[in-house]
């Protein structure tokens, strides 16, 4: 592999998705920033005062750390699969495919992509946690590690969705009906202690309830599971899902006739 | 040095369309290339396997002795495509069209920015670098594509249909362009529904049907092959009957022109001294059909090219 090649072409397809975040940034940017101040005004504000504390936190506090993850996943997951799909049904992932650099690069500059925009958003959506609560980091490392990981992780899985999809409407059915109820159902607005222990057992399941309660256990020092299970999950995640998609892209499945 | 070698390459589709049946194919280092066929020959499907954008079933391909099975990366850093589809990112700029190109073959920083100014220029789209690529005209789309076809300067240009749609003017000057890259080293293989085009350009031809290469020969040898041609004239004088004429064969058609075929050994002096004999005046003339045309039209279908 040329190394020098690669790196020229991974930096080329990072720039051209930054530049696609921001020429579209009423659609990338204010959408997300807009919901999350909602959640902030009706959840934290309005209904977080009548439910108190949770885990030693203010309601508000509590869900700060979960509603920042969920902006970081879904805007990972959405830029890398809107992206890619986009350039597959308008044709031109064919510039990529037919450029002498490896499918790690494009696979890599997509997630890329994808893991900048997440934390684009994550971190406007702090900000504006921020004029509603206090937030201190606790443990600064498993913050930013576990943020990076797991907005790796949904942006490879976003590629998949793309490499799969055959039209606009595949690539919203796994944020609609898998996303976002695994993401409700993962510890963003509740500790996981407040169910019966049937349904605790069942929400150890979902792999985002490890992302929320680690970052959040970055945040604010509290968790529901134990961190390194969380850094194995998602690291076991990041290999499974990469190898997939460069099977995937190997094979040309989705991509090549 | 071969700039592309074909060897008993084969494709069959998912559906069982069987698109390619083992065609072989040669082409020279320096050689400007047609690849003729009808609509659904197998043209697009061999472009596409040569371009890794279509797996094959079966066969050989090397590009400039990479085999892209072996050694995929180097094979695509020798090529540079053009396609039949406009495949362009409709909402990105046209200098960064050429610039991600670049990029994607590993060429940054100034030479990237020089070879974008370089291409932008020659494809007369320098003014329009800051607009969106779908503002472009649809011939401007087309040179667009050959100029982040050849932002990375490929040793092998392959160019499907790239002028269709395209005004005369647009393709004339792009044909003097292709030959001048052609004429500095450029390989370039061409496909084209204008034969006209293939005829001009190219110097050695080959024609796919069905999915088998029918003929593979020199532009040359093969309008040698036709023994005949046929002119069409517009003459001064009315005529109610075609005149008898030594040596070719003559039909007046509905619209009062005369059509004369000429055979291989007749000249066309000898056919205006009988014309005038005859005391009949020519206004003008031209071919029936392009030449080119005619020999592909019974290679393909076994008849003769419509007027």
């Amino acid at each position: 592999m040329n190394i020098a090649l690669n790196l020229v072409a991974a930096k080329t397809i990072v720039r051209k998705e930054m530049v696609r975040v921001l020429r579209i940034w009423v659609q990338t940017i204010v959408p997300p920033a807009i919901t999350m101040t909602l959640y902030f005004i009706i959840f934290g504000n309005l209904i977080g005062r009548r439910i108190g504390t949770m885990d030693g936190f203010d309601y508000m506090q509590y869900i700060a750390p979960g509603l920042i993850m969920m902006s970081v996943i879904t805007n990972s997951y959405g830029n890398v699969v809107s992206s890619f799909f986009g350039a597959k049904f308008g044709r031109h992932v064919e510039e990529m495919l037919v450029a002498p650099m490896s499918y790690a690069t494009i696979i890599v500059g997509h997630v890329a992509g994808g893991v900048l925009r997440g934390l684009l958003v994550g971190s406007l959506v702090t900000i504006i946690a921020l004029f509603f609560t206090r937030l201190e980091v606790a443990h600064p490392f498993i913050t930013i590690s576990i943020v990076l990981l797991s907005s790796i992780v949904f942006s490879l899985a976003g590629f998949i969705n793309a490499v799969f999809a055959r039209k606009f409407d595949d690539i919203s059915i796994v944020p609609t009906f898998v996303l976002t109820p695994l993401t409700y159902l993962g510890g963003v607005f509740y500790s996981i202690s407040l169910l019966p222990e049937l349904w605790q057992n069942v929400s150890k399941a979902n792999p985002i309830l490890y992302m929320v309660n680690a970052f959040r256990y970055g945040i604010l020092g509290t968790s529901d599971i134990g961190i390194g299970q969380a850094y194995v999950i998602l690291i076991v995640f990041v290999v499974l899902l990469f190898s997939g998609c460069m099977y995937l892209m190997k094979r040309g499945i989705g991509i090549r006739e | 040095m071969q700039a592309l070698s074909i060897k008993n390459l084969s494709k069959t589709y998912a559906n069982g369309n069987q698109a390619l049946k083992g065609i072989d194919l040669s082409v020279e280092e320096g050689d400007f290339y047609a690849l003729l066929g009808p609509n659904g020959a197998g043209k697009t499907t061999a472009i596409g396997i040569i371009s890794s954008l279509v797996n094959k079933t079966g066969g050989e391909v090397e590009i400039f002795g990479h085999n892209i099975d072996t050694d995929l990366e180097a094979a695509k850093a020798c090529l540079g495509i053009v396609p039949q589809e406009i495949n362009l990112n409709l909402w990105e700029t046209v200098g960064n069209t050429v610039t991600n190109q670049a990029g994607y073959y590993g060429i940054g920083g100034k030479l990237a920015k020089e070879r974008v100014e370089k291409y932008l220029r020659a494809l007369r789209l320098w003014d329009r670098r800051n607009d969106a690529a779908r503002s472009l005209s649809g011939g401007m789309k087309r040179r667009l594509m050959i100029a982040r076809a050849l932002v990375h300067e490929p040793k092998l240009l392959i160019l499907d249909e790239p002028t269709a749609g395209v005004d005369i003017e647009i393709r004339r000057s792009m044909w003097d362009y292709l030959r001048e890259i052609n004429e500095a080293g450029t390989t370039i293989i061409l496909t084209t529904h204008y034969l006209e085009e293939a005829e001009s350009l190219c110097r050695d031809i080959a024609i796919i049907d069905e999915g088998r290469i029918i003929e593979d020969a020199r532009m040359s040898e093969i309008l040698r092959r036709l023994h005949r041609e046929v002119f069409v004239l517009s003459l001064k004088n009315e005529l109610h009957e075609a005149p008898l004429l030594n040596g070719f064969e003559t039909r007046l058609r509905d619209d009062g022109e005369l059509e004369v075929e000429k055979g291989p050994n007749s000249e066309m002096n000898d056919l205006f001294a009988q014309l005038q004999d005859k005391g009949i005046h020519v206004a003008s003339l031209r071919n029936k059909v392009n030449r080119l045309e005619e020999m592909f039209m019974k290679l393909v279908e076994g008849k003769e090219a419509p007027a």
